[in-house]
Protein backbone atom coordinates (compact mmCIF):
# COMPACT_ATOMS: atom_id res chain seq x y z
CA UNK A 1 0.00 0.00 0.00
CA UNK A 2 2.31 2.03 0.50
CA UNK A 3 5.32 3.42 -1.83
CA UNK A 4 7.72 5.35 -0.22
CA UNK A 5 10.30 4.15 2.09
CA UNK A 6 10.09 3.80 5.83
CA UNK A 7 13.45 3.29 6.05
CA UNK A 8 16.15 6.12 7.09
CA UNK A 9 20.10 5.59 6.34
CA UNK A 10 21.80 3.31 8.38
CA UNK A 11 19.16 1.67 9.72
CA UNK A 12 19.82 -1.88 9.16
CA UNK A 13 19.05 -5.62 10.16
CA UNK A 14 21.74 -8.02 12.10
CA UNK A 15 20.60 -11.97 12.28
CA UNK A 16 21.91 -13.07 15.63
CA UNK A 17 19.91 -13.85 19.05
CA UNK A 18 18.00 -11.93 19.39
CA UNK A 19 18.09 -10.25 16.18
CA UNK A 20 19.24 -6.82 16.47
CA UNK A 21 18.01 -4.05 13.75
CA UNK A 22 20.42 -0.43 14.24
CA UNK A 23 17.82 2.27 14.65
CA UNK A 24 19.91 5.37 15.39
CA UNK A 25 23.48 6.40 13.55
CA UNK A 26 25.59 7.89 16.41
CA UNK A 27 25.43 11.43 14.95
CA UNK A 28 21.41 11.35 15.54
CA UNK A 29 22.04 10.31 19.25
CA UNK A 30 24.28 12.60 19.63
CA UNK A 31 21.84 15.20 18.40
CA UNK A 32 18.85 14.00 20.29
CA UNK A 33 21.12 14.15 23.63
CA UNK A 34 21.38 17.77 23.09
CA UNK A 35 18.40 18.18 22.28
CA UNK A 36 16.96 16.67 25.33
CA UNK A 37 19.34 17.88 27.80
CA UNK A 38 18.42 21.61 26.72
CA UNK A 39 14.83 21.07 26.71
CA UNK A 40 14.96 19.68 30.67
CA UNK A 41 17.50 22.24 31.72
CA UNK A 42 15.28 24.94 29.58
CA UNK A 43 12.11 23.60 31.61
CA UNK A 44 13.82 23.53 34.96
CA UNK A 45 14.85 26.84 34.19
CA UNK A 46 11.73 28.18 33.19
CA UNK A 47 9.83 26.72 35.61
CA UNK A 48 11.70 28.00 38.29
CA UNK A 49 10.77 31.90 37.42
CA UNK A 50 7.08 30.22 36.57
CA UNK A 51 6.03 29.64 40.34
CA UNK A 52 7.61 30.95 43.21
CA UNK A 53 6.86 26.80 44.92
CA UNK A 54 9.15 25.92 41.95
CA UNK A 55 11.97 29.60 42.72
CA UNK A 56 14.25 26.84 44.63
CA UNK A 57 15.04 25.42 41.43
CA UNK A 58 16.78 28.53 40.76
CA UNK A 59 19.66 26.82 43.01
CA UNK A 60 20.61 24.25 40.35
CA UNK A 61 21.96 27.12 38.11
CA UNK A 62 23.87 29.21 41.14
CA UNK A 63 21.03 31.33 41.74
CA UNK A 64 18.18 33.34 40.35
CA UNK A 65 19.99 35.57 38.37
CA UNK A 66 21.98 33.12 36.71
CA UNK A 67 18.85 30.85 35.66
CA UNK A 68 17.46 34.46 34.50
CA UNK A 69 20.70 34.83 32.29
CA UNK A 70 21.27 31.18 30.71
CA UNK A 71 17.99 30.46 30.35
CA UNK A 72 17.51 32.15 27.01
CA UNK A 73 21.05 30.87 25.66
CA UNK A 74 20.16 27.23 26.66
CA UNK A 75 17.05 28.16 24.42
CA UNK A 76 19.43 29.24 21.33
CA UNK A 77 20.86 25.85 21.84
CA UNK A 78 17.26 23.87 21.60
CA UNK A 79 16.60 25.87 18.61
CA UNK A 80 19.64 24.86 16.58
CA UNK A 81 19.92 21.40 17.96
CA UNK A 82 16.12 20.65 17.34
CA UNK A 83 16.68 22.24 13.92
CA UNK A 84 19.15 19.36 13.34
CA UNK A 85 16.60 16.44 14.41
CA UNK A 86 13.98 17.81 12.38
CA UNK A 87 16.17 17.53 9.22
CA UNK A 88 16.83 13.68 9.92
CA UNK A 89 13.51 13.11 10.87
CA UNK A 90 10.77 15.03 9.55
CA UNK A 91 10.45 12.78 6.07
CA UNK A 92 9.62 9.29 8.12
CA UNK A 93 7.04 11.99 10.22
CA UNK A 94 4.82 12.55 7.42
CA UNK A 95 0.92 11.63 8.13
CA UNK A 96 -0.55 8.76 6.44
CA UNK A 97 -3.80 7.29 6.26
CA UNK A 98 -2.87 3.93 8.27
CA UNK A 99 -1.71 7.03 11.20
CA UNK A 100 -5.81 7.79 11.39
CA UNK A 101 -6.09 4.43 12.20
CA UNK A 102 -3.93 3.63 14.68
CA UNK A 103 -4.98 6.59 16.50
CA UNK A 104 -8.48 5.66 16.30
CA UNK A 105 -7.53 2.43 17.93
CA UNK A 106 -5.56 4.27 21.27
CA UNK A 107 -7.70 1.84 23.26
CA UNK A 108 -6.03 -0.96 21.97
CA UNK A 109 -2.47 0.93 22.18
CA UNK A 110 -2.76 1.52 26.26
CA UNK A 111 -4.31 -1.63 26.75
CA UNK A 112 -1.40 -3.32 25.20
CA UNK A 113 -3.47 -5.03 22.45
CA UNK A 114 -0.99 -4.67 19.59
CA UNK A 115 -1.72 -7.20 17.33
CA UNK A 116 -5.18 -4.97 16.59
CA UNK A 117 -3.38 -2.14 15.42
CA UNK A 118 -2.14 -1.72 11.78
CA UNK A 119 1.67 -2.11 11.57
CA UNK A 120 3.81 0.65 11.92
CA UNK A 121 7.07 2.55 9.79
CA UNK A 122 9.37 4.16 11.73
CA UNK A 123 7.07 6.02 13.94
CA UNK A 124 3.61 5.45 14.83
CA UNK A 125 1.00 8.23 15.12
CA UNK A 126 1.82 8.57 18.41
CA UNK A 127 5.44 9.31 17.78
CA UNK A 128 4.79 11.76 15.25
CA UNK A 129 1.92 13.87 16.95
CA UNK A 130 5.13 14.36 19.37
CA UNK A 131 7.23 15.25 16.51
CA UNK A 132 5.20 17.67 14.91
CA UNK A 133 3.60 19.72 18.04
CA UNK A 134 7.30 19.73 19.39
CA UNK A 135 8.48 21.14 16.00
CA UNK A 136 5.62 23.49 16.54
CA UNK A 137 6.12 24.37 20.33
CA UNK A 138 9.56 25.30 19.94
CA UNK A 139 9.20 27.78 17.22
CA UNK A 140 6.60 29.65 18.89
CA UNK A 141 8.93 29.26 22.68
CA UNK A 142 11.96 30.83 20.55
CA UNK A 143 10.16 33.52 18.73
CA UNK A 144 8.04 34.59 22.11
CA UNK A 145 11.21 34.08 23.98
CA UNK A 146 12.98 36.42 22.11
CA UNK A 147 10.46 39.07 22.76
CA UNK A 148 11.02 39.24 26.71
CA UNK A 149 14.51 38.37 26.35
CA UNK A 150 15.30 41.86 28.51
CA UNK A 151 18.66 41.83 28.14
CA UNK A 152 19.26 42.27 24.85
CA UNK A 153 15.85 42.61 22.53
CA UNK A 154 13.65 44.63 24.97
CA UNK A 155 13.83 47.81 23.22
CA UNK A 156 13.11 46.04 20.22
CA UNK A 157 9.35 45.41 21.38
CA UNK A 158 6.27 47.24 23.02
CA UNK A 159 5.76 46.11 26.72
CA UNK A 160 2.20 45.60 25.51
CA UNK A 161 4.22 43.20 22.92
CA UNK A 162 5.82 41.60 25.41
CA UNK A 163 3.23 40.67 27.78
CA UNK A 164 1.34 39.06 25.09
CA UNK A 165 4.94 37.38 24.63
CA UNK A 166 5.53 35.65 27.98
CA UNK A 167 1.62 35.04 28.10
CA UNK A 168 2.03 33.25 24.76
CA UNK A 169 5.74 31.66 25.86
CA UNK A 170 4.61 30.64 29.85
CA UNK A 171 1.20 28.74 28.29
CA UNK A 172 3.24 27.19 25.51
CA UNK A 173 6.06 25.99 27.99
CA UNK A 174 3.60 24.30 30.11
CA UNK A 175 2.46 22.01 26.85
CA UNK A 176 5.75 21.15 25.94
CA UNK A 177 6.21 19.84 29.24
CA UNK A 178 3.35 18.18 29.08
CA UNK A 179 4.51 16.88 25.36
CA UNK A 180 7.49 15.69 26.99
CA UNK A 181 5.74 13.64 29.88
CA UNK A 182 4.13 11.51 27.31
CA UNK A 183 7.45 11.36 25.39
CA UNK A 184 9.48 10.07 27.94
CA UNK A 185 7.03 8.18 29.73
CA UNK A 186 6.14 6.17 25.95
CA UNK A 187 10.07 5.63 26.05
CA UNK A 188 9.68 3.91 29.69
CA UNK A 189 6.60 2.09 28.91
CA UNK A 190 7.27 0.48 26.01
CA UNK A 191 10.33 -1.40 27.23
CA UNK A 192 13.21 -1.87 24.51
CA UNK A 193 12.68 1.86 23.54
CA UNK A 194 15.67 3.44 25.09
CA UNK A 195 18.25 1.27 23.70
CA UNK A 196 17.41 3.12 20.61
CA UNK A 197 18.76 6.54 21.98
CA UNK A 198 21.42 4.99 23.70
CA UNK A 199 23.37 2.38 21.90
CA UNK A 200 21.05 3.09 19.24
CA UNK A 201 19.97 -0.43 18.57
CA UNK A 202 16.77 -2.28 19.43
CA UNK A 203 16.22 -6.22 19.32
CA UNK A 204 13.96 -7.51 16.53
CA UNK A 205 11.30 -8.69 18.83
CA UNK A 206 11.16 -4.77 19.50
CA UNK A 207 10.96 -3.96 15.48
CA UNK A 208 7.84 -6.92 14.73
CA UNK A 209 6.12 -5.71 18.16
CA UNK A 210 6.01 -2.15 17.31
CA UNK A 211 7.60 -1.29 14.02
CA UNK A 212 6.96 -4.43 11.73
CA UNK A 213 6.66 -2.41 8.63
CA UNK A 214 9.76 -0.76 8.91
CA UNK A 215 11.36 -4.45 10.17
CA UNK A 216 9.59 -5.84 7.12
CA UNK A 217 11.31 -3.41 4.65
CA UNK A 218 14.33 -3.86 6.13
CA UNK A 219 14.41 -7.30 5.79
CA UNK A 220 13.18 -7.26 2.06
CA UNK A 221 15.79 -4.34 1.13
CA UNK A 222 18.14 -6.82 1.62
CA UNK A 223 16.93 -9.98 -0.47
CA UNK A 224 16.45 -7.14 -2.78
CA UNK A 225 20.25 -6.78 -2.46
CA UNK A 226 20.17 -2.61 -1.50
CA UNK A 227 23.15 -1.54 0.65
CA UNK A 228 21.04 -1.34 3.96
CA UNK A 229 19.71 -4.65 5.10
CA UNK A 230 20.45 -7.94 6.50
CA UNK A 231 23.95 -8.52 7.85
CA UNK A 232 25.32 -11.18 10.09
CA UNK A 233 25.64 -10.99 13.13
CA UNK A 234 29.28 -9.77 14.05
CA UNK B 1 -0.07 75.23 55.13
CA UNK B 2 2.87 73.17 54.84
CA UNK B 3 5.46 74.43 57.19
CA UNK B 4 9.17 73.36 56.13
CA UNK B 5 10.23 69.79 57.02
CA UNK B 6 12.44 69.84 60.32
CA UNK B 7 15.63 68.79 59.50
CA UNK B 8 16.16 65.56 61.30
CA UNK B 9 18.64 65.25 64.73
CA UNK B 10 21.94 63.92 63.77
CA UNK B 11 21.02 60.73 66.34
CA UNK B 12 20.28 57.86 65.16
CA UNK B 13 16.59 57.52 64.72
CA UNK B 14 15.12 53.60 64.60
CA UNK B 15 13.05 53.08 61.48
CA UNK B 16 9.77 53.01 62.07
CA UNK B 17 8.60 50.52 60.39
CA UNK B 18 10.61 47.27 58.39
CA UNK B 19 10.36 43.55 57.69
CA UNK B 20 7.28 43.67 60.20
CA UNK B 21 5.10 45.79 58.64
CA UNK B 22 5.38 44.37 54.78
CA UNK B 23 1.89 44.16 53.17
CA UNK B 24 2.53 42.20 50.18
CA UNK B 25 5.83 40.38 49.03
CA UNK B 26 6.80 39.28 45.88
CA UNK B 27 6.42 35.57 45.24
CA UNK B 28 6.21 34.69 48.69
CA UNK B 29 2.77 34.21 50.73
CA UNK B 30 2.98 36.42 54.00
CA UNK B 31 0.65 37.25 56.51
CA UNK B 32 0.59 40.86 57.08
CA UNK B 33 0.23 42.48 60.21
CA UNK B 34 -2.58 43.12 62.20
CA UNK B 35 -2.67 46.65 62.00
CA UNK B 36 -1.76 48.91 59.16
CA UNK B 37 0.54 51.97 59.66
CA UNK B 38 -1.49 54.89 58.70
CA UNK B 39 -0.87 54.88 54.63
CA UNK B 40 1.17 57.89 53.56
CA UNK B 41 1.23 59.70 49.88
CA UNK B 42 2.53 62.37 48.13
CA UNK B 43 0.77 64.74 46.44
CA UNK B 44 2.12 66.43 42.74
CA UNK B 45 0.06 69.37 42.56
CA UNK B 46 0.73 70.12 38.61
CA UNK B 47 -0.71 73.32 38.94
CA UNK B 48 1.41 74.66 41.03
CA UNK B 49 4.68 73.21 39.02
CA UNK B 50 7.04 75.72 37.90
CA UNK B 51 9.31 72.79 35.83
CA UNK B 52 12.59 73.85 38.15
CA UNK B 53 13.36 69.98 38.05
CA UNK B 54 14.83 70.83 41.36
CA UNK B 55 13.24 67.27 42.57
CA UNK B 56 14.86 65.70 39.79
CA UNK B 57 17.97 67.26 41.29
CA UNK B 58 17.47 65.60 44.53
CA UNK B 59 16.38 62.57 43.67
CA UNK B 60 19.83 61.97 42.42
CA UNK B 61 21.51 63.69 44.83
CA UNK B 62 19.58 61.36 48.00
CA UNK B 63 20.09 58.57 46.32
CA UNK B 64 23.79 59.08 44.88
CA UNK B 65 22.12 58.77 41.42
CA UNK B 66 24.51 60.01 38.54
CA UNK B 67 22.31 60.47 35.23
CA UNK B 68 24.52 60.58 31.37
CA UNK B 69 25.01 64.10 30.01
CA UNK B 70 22.38 63.93 27.05
CA UNK B 71 21.51 65.88 23.95
CA UNK B 72 19.09 68.69 23.52
CA UNK B 73 16.50 67.83 20.84
CA UNK B 74 15.03 70.98 21.66
CA UNK B 75 12.38 69.68 24.32
CA UNK B 76 12.90 70.30 28.06
CA UNK B 77 12.17 67.19 29.14
CA UNK B 78 15.64 65.83 30.18
CA UNK B 79 16.81 62.65 30.38
CA UNK B 80 13.89 62.08 27.42
CA UNK B 81 12.85 59.19 29.82
CA UNK B 82 13.08 57.81 33.03
CA UNK B 83 16.17 55.77 33.45
CA UNK B 84 17.69 53.21 35.91
CA UNK B 85 19.14 56.49 37.62
CA UNK B 86 16.38 58.91 36.49
CA UNK B 87 13.64 57.76 39.23
CA UNK B 88 11.41 60.50 38.54
CA UNK B 89 11.31 62.95 35.46
CA UNK B 90 9.77 66.34 34.31
CA UNK B 91 7.59 65.65 31.38
CA UNK B 92 6.67 68.72 29.93
CA UNK B 93 3.99 69.21 27.32
CA UNK B 94 2.64 71.99 25.39
CA UNK B 95 -1.24 72.05 25.10
CA UNK B 96 -3.50 73.81 23.11
CA UNK B 97 -6.44 74.15 25.08
CA UNK B 98 -9.16 74.46 21.86
CA UNK B 99 -12.10 75.85 24.93
CA UNK B 100 -10.18 79.22 25.91
CA UNK B 101 -7.68 79.15 22.89
CA UNK B 102 -4.93 78.64 25.84
CA UNK B 103 -1.88 77.52 25.50
CA UNK B 104 -1.13 75.82 28.41
CA UNK B 105 2.45 74.34 29.84
CA UNK B 106 1.67 71.34 30.97
CA UNK B 107 4.65 69.81 33.75
CA UNK B 108 4.04 66.12 34.89
CA UNK B 109 6.70 64.62 37.56
CA UNK B 110 6.59 61.07 36.36
CA UNK B 111 7.56 58.10 38.30
CA UNK B 112 6.36 55.32 40.47
CA UNK B 113 2.81 55.75 41.12
CA UNK B 114 3.39 53.41 44.64
CA UNK B 115 0.08 51.81 43.31
CA UNK B 116 -2.21 49.85 46.52
CA UNK B 117 -2.72 46.99 43.97
CA UNK B 118 1.04 47.13 42.34
CA UNK B 119 1.52 45.10 38.93
CA UNK B 120 5.23 44.80 39.18
CA UNK B 121 4.83 43.24 42.37
CA UNK B 122 2.20 40.59 41.33
CA UNK B 123 4.31 40.06 38.21
CA UNK B 124 7.62 39.36 40.01
CA UNK B 125 9.15 36.01 39.96
CA UNK B 126 11.60 36.68 42.76
CA UNK B 127 10.57 36.07 46.17
CA UNK B 128 10.95 39.08 48.05
CA UNK B 129 12.76 41.24 44.72
CA UNK B 130 9.33 44.08 45.58
CA UNK B 131 8.24 44.22 48.85
CA UNK B 132 4.95 46.27 49.50
CA UNK B 133 4.88 48.01 53.43
CA UNK B 134 1.63 49.05 55.26
CA UNK B 135 1.55 52.70 54.43
CA UNK B 136 1.61 52.07 50.94
CA UNK B 137 5.22 51.97 49.71
CA UNK B 138 5.94 49.43 46.96
CA UNK B 139 10.56 49.16 47.35
CA UNK B 140 12.27 47.34 44.93
CA UNK B 141 14.54 45.33 46.92
CA UNK B 142 18.23 45.18 44.68
CA UNK B 143 19.61 41.83 46.54
CA UNK B 144 16.83 40.01 45.39
CA UNK B 145 16.45 41.12 41.99
CA UNK B 146 17.55 38.97 39.03
CA UNK B 147 16.71 41.22 36.58
CA UNK B 148 13.95 39.57 33.93
CA UNK B 149 12.06 42.76 33.19
CA UNK B 150 8.77 41.16 34.46
CA UNK B 151 7.83 44.51 36.66
CA UNK B 152 8.43 46.29 33.47
CA UNK B 153 5.61 44.06 32.00
CA UNK B 154 3.51 44.14 35.33
CA UNK B 155 3.23 47.62 35.67
CA UNK B 156 0.04 49.99 34.09
CA UNK B 157 2.42 53.11 34.14
CA UNK B 158 5.33 51.97 32.66
CA UNK B 159 8.01 52.88 35.50
CA UNK B 160 10.40 50.27 35.99
CA UNK B 161 13.71 50.12 34.08
CA UNK B 162 16.25 47.49 34.16
CA UNK B 163 20.24 48.77 34.22
CA UNK B 164 22.35 48.06 31.77
CA UNK B 165 25.28 47.68 34.07
CA UNK B 166 24.09 45.34 36.99
CA UNK B 167 20.90 44.25 35.45
CA UNK B 168 18.52 45.38 38.21
CA UNK B 169 14.65 47.08 38.06
CA UNK B 170 15.12 50.54 39.62
CA UNK B 171 12.25 52.62 40.66
CA UNK B 172 11.31 55.52 42.83
CA UNK B 173 11.32 53.84 46.51
CA UNK B 174 9.54 57.46 47.78
CA UNK B 175 12.64 57.60 49.79
CA UNK B 176 11.67 54.86 52.08
CA UNK B 177 14.54 54.86 54.26
CA UNK B 178 13.85 58.63 54.68
CA UNK B 179 10.30 57.95 55.27
CA UNK B 180 10.95 55.05 57.92
CA UNK B 181 12.62 57.94 60.22
CA UNK B 182 9.89 60.52 59.93
CA UNK B 183 11.25 62.40 57.11
CA UNK B 184 9.66 63.37 53.71
CA UNK B 185 11.02 62.14 49.86
CA UNK B 186 13.40 63.73 49.34
CA UNK B 187 12.08 65.52 45.93
CA UNK B 188 9.33 66.97 48.26
CA UNK B 189 11.58 69.17 50.59
CA UNK B 190 13.47 70.28 47.01
CA UNK B 191 10.40 71.55 45.79
CA UNK B 192 10.21 75.50 45.93
CA UNK B 193 6.71 76.10 45.53
CA UNK B 194 5.61 73.18 47.45
CA UNK B 195 3.83 71.33 44.23
CA UNK B 196 5.11 68.09 45.95
CA UNK B 197 3.73 67.83 49.68
CA UNK B 198 4.06 64.57 51.65
CA UNK B 199 1.73 63.02 54.27
CA UNK B 200 -0.80 60.71 55.01
CA UNK B 201 -2.60 59.66 51.80
CA UNK B 202 -5.95 61.00 54.20
CA UNK B 203 -4.23 64.57 54.73
CA UNK B 204 -3.09 64.43 51.19
CA UNK B 205 -6.86 63.83 49.68
CA UNK B 206 -7.98 66.85 52.33
CA UNK B 207 -5.51 69.13 51.06
CA UNK B 208 -6.04 67.99 47.62
CA UNK B 209 -9.89 69.19 47.53
CA UNK B 210 -8.88 72.45 49.16
CA UNK B 211 -6.38 72.55 45.84
CA UNK B 212 -9.35 71.50 43.58
CA UNK B 213 -11.93 74.00 44.97
CA UNK B 214 -9.15 76.44 43.99
CA UNK B 215 -8.87 75.50 40.72
CA UNK B 216 -12.14 75.37 39.63
CA UNK B 217 -12.81 79.11 41.17
CA UNK B 218 -10.39 80.04 38.61
CA UNK B 219 -12.11 78.58 35.81
CA UNK B 220 -10.49 74.85 35.69
CA UNK B 221 -13.99 72.81 35.77
CA UNK B 222 -12.81 69.60 35.40
CA UNK B 223 -10.14 69.98 38.11
CA UNK B 224 -9.94 67.36 40.53
CA UNK B 225 -7.24 64.25 42.48
CA UNK B 226 -5.98 61.44 40.32
CA UNK B 227 -5.90 58.63 42.34
CA UNK B 228 -7.03 56.05 40.14
CA UNK B 229 -8.94 53.31 41.48
CA UNK B 230 -8.35 50.21 39.10
CA UNK B 231 -5.52 50.12 40.58
CA UNK B 232 -6.29 50.45 44.38
CA UNK B 233 -5.81 53.98 44.38
CA UNK B 234 -1.64 55.19 44.61
CA UNK B 235 0.12 56.56 47.19
CA UNK B 236 1.45 59.19 44.71
CA UNK B 237 -1.52 61.37 43.53
CA UNK B 238 -1.83 64.25 41.37
CA UNK B 239 -3.80 67.12 41.18
CA UNK B 240 -4.95 67.92 37.84
CA UNK B 241 -6.34 71.03 35.91
CA UNK B 242 -7.69 68.35 33.59
CA UNK B 243 -8.64 65.76 35.64
CA UNK B 244 -10.96 64.53 32.98
CA UNK B 245 -8.44 63.59 30.59
CA UNK B 246 -5.17 62.35 32.43
CA UNK B 247 -3.48 61.52 29.20
CA UNK B 248 -3.04 64.83 27.47
CA UNK B 249 0.04 64.85 30.79
CA UNK B 250 2.21 63.51 28.43
CA UNK B 251 0.40 60.29 28.27
CA UNK B 252 -0.67 59.45 32.06
CA UNK B 253 -2.71 56.60 32.05
CA UNK B 254 -6.39 57.08 31.55
CA UNK B 255 -8.10 54.48 34.28
CA UNK B 256 -5.18 52.60 34.43
CA UNK B 257 -5.09 48.76 35.89
CA UNK B 258 -2.80 45.98 35.54
CA UNK B 259 -3.00 44.22 31.59
CA UNK B 260 -5.97 41.52 31.88
CA UNK B 261 -2.48 40.01 29.88
CA UNK B 262 -0.90 39.95 32.72
CA UNK B 263 -3.55 39.18 35.16
CA UNK B 264 -4.02 35.61 32.93
CA UNK B 265 -0.55 35.32 33.05
CA UNK B 266 -0.22 34.90 37.14
CA UNK B 267 -3.18 33.94 38.02
CA UNK B 268 -5.25 31.35 36.15
CA UNK B 269 -1.91 30.24 33.70
CA UNK B 270 0.18 29.68 36.73
CA UNK B 271 -2.80 27.56 38.15
CA UNK B 272 -3.71 25.92 35.22
CA UNK B 273 -0.09 25.31 34.16
CA UNK B 274 1.23 23.10 37.55
CA UNK B 275 -2.28 21.19 37.42
CA UNK B 276 -1.75 20.41 33.88
CA UNK B 277 1.51 18.92 34.10
CA UNK B 278 0.62 16.89 37.66
CA UNK B 279 -2.50 15.54 35.64
CA UNK B 280 0.08 14.21 32.86
CA UNK B 281 2.41 12.75 35.35
CA UNK B 282 -0.13 11.09 37.19
CA UNK B 283 -1.47 9.94 34.24
CA UNK B 284 1.65 7.90 33.25
CA UNK B 285 2.45 6.60 36.88
CA UNK B 286 -1.08 5.33 36.99
CA UNK B 287 -1.43 4.02 33.41
CA UNK B 288 1.76 2.22 34.24
CA UNK B 289 0.79 0.69 37.56
CA UNK B 290 -2.47 -0.59 35.64
CA UNK B 291 -1.24 -1.48 32.60
CA UNK B 292 2.46 -2.64 33.24
CA UNK B 293 5.19 -2.32 30.56
CA UNK B 294 4.55 -2.94 27.33
CA UNK B 295 7.40 -6.13 27.00
CA UNK B 296 8.73 -7.86 23.72
CA UNK B 297 7.63 -11.20 24.33
CA UNK B 298 9.84 -14.43 23.54
CA UNK B 299 7.15 -14.71 20.70
CA UNK B 300 7.76 -11.54 18.84
CA UNK B 301 11.90 -11.62 18.38
CA UNK B 302 10.96 -15.76 17.39
CA UNK B 303 8.76 -14.25 14.67
CA UNK B 304 11.90 -11.52 14.04
CA UNK B 305 14.08 -13.96 13.68
CA UNK B 306 12.24 -16.26 11.45
CA UNK B 307 11.71 -13.03 9.51
CA UNK B 308 15.43 -12.33 9.20
CA UNK B 309 16.25 -15.79 8.44
CA UNK B 310 13.88 -14.91 5.70
CA UNK B 311 11.09 -17.31 6.27
CA UNK B 312 8.01 -16.61 5.36
CA UNK B 313 5.21 -15.85 8.31
C1 LIG C 1 13.68 28.23 22.38
C2 LIG C 1 14.15 29.30 22.84
C3 LIG C 1 13.75 29.96 24.15
C4 LIG C 1 14.03 31.25 24.46
C5 LIG C 1 14.80 32.27 23.60
C6 LIG C 1 13.46 31.50 25.77
C7 LIG C 1 13.53 32.73 26.44
C8 LIG C 1 12.92 32.98 27.66
C9 LIG C 1 13.05 34.21 28.38
C10 LIG C 1 13.87 35.41 27.91
C11 LIG C 1 12.33 34.09 29.53
C12 LIG C 1 12.20 35.14 30.62
C13 LIG C 1 13.13 34.79 31.74
C14 LIG C 1 14.58 34.98 31.34
O1 LIG C 1 14.95 36.07 30.90
O2 LIG C 1 15.31 33.99 31.47
C15 LIG C 1 11.73 32.79 29.54
C16 LIG C 1 10.90 32.30 30.53
C17 LIG C 1 10.40 31.00 30.55
N1 LIG C 1 10.69 29.99 29.66
FE1 LIG C 1 11.75 30.19 27.96
N2 LIG C 1 12.86 30.37 26.23
C18 LIG C 1 13.02 29.39 25.27
C19 LIG C 1 12.59 28.06 25.35
C20 LIG C 1 11.88 27.52 26.41
C21 LIG C 1 11.49 26.11 26.54
C22 LIG C 1 11.79 25.04 25.55
C23 LIG C 1 10.79 26.01 27.72
C24 LIG C 1 10.14 24.81 28.38
C25 LIG C 1 10.29 23.60 28.11
C26 LIG C 1 10.74 27.33 28.30
C27 LIG C 1 10.09 27.61 29.47
C28 LIG C 1 10.01 28.85 30.06
C29 LIG C 1 9.23 29.14 31.22
C30 LIG C 1 8.32 28.15 31.99
C31 LIG C 1 9.47 30.49 31.52
C32 LIG C 1 8.86 31.26 32.69
C33 LIG C 1 7.59 31.92 32.22
C34 LIG C 1 6.95 32.60 33.38
O3 LIG C 1 7.65 33.24 34.16
O4 LIG C 1 5.73 32.49 33.51
N3 LIG C 1 11.41 28.23 27.50
N4 LIG C 1 12.11 32.12 28.39
S1 LIG D 1 3.68 52.53 39.29
FE1 LIG D 1 4.51 50.64 38.42
S2 LIG D 1 6.43 50.33 39.52
FE2 LIG D 1 5.21 51.81 40.74
S3 LIG D 1 4.07 50.50 42.21
FE3 LIG D 1 2.71 50.81 40.43
S4 LIG D 1 3.18 48.98 39.20
FE4 LIG D 1 4.87 49.15 40.63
Amino acid sequence: MTTHSEVAKGDSVHRGNPVTVDRYSAAARVNHWITAISLVLLALSGLALFHPSLYFLTGLFGGGALARIIHPFIGVVLLLSFLGLFFRFWKLNLWERTDNVWLGRLKDVLTKNDEKLPEVGKYNAGQKMVFWSMSLIIVILAASGVVIWQQFFSEYFTVDQQRVAVLIHAIVAIVAICVWIVHVYAAIWVRGTIGAMTRGRVTGGWAWRHHRRWLRELVSDKSKGKPKGVTPAE
Amino acid sequence: MFPPIQNPTTEAVPPKFGEADLLRRSASTITPPAERQTEVAKLIDVSKCIGCKACQSACLEWNELVEEVGINTGVYDNPHDLTPNTWTLMRFTEFENTETGNLEWLIRKDGCMHCEDPGCLKACPAPGAIVQYTNGIVDFVHENCIGCGYCVKGCPFNIPRISKVDHKAYKCSLCVDRVAVGQGPACAKACPTQAIVFGTKEEMKQYAATRIEDLKSRGYANAGLYDPPGVGGTHVMYVLHHNDRPEIYAGLANNPRISPMVEAWKGLTKYAGLTAIGAFAAFGFLHHLVSGANRVSSADEEAAKRLAEGERT
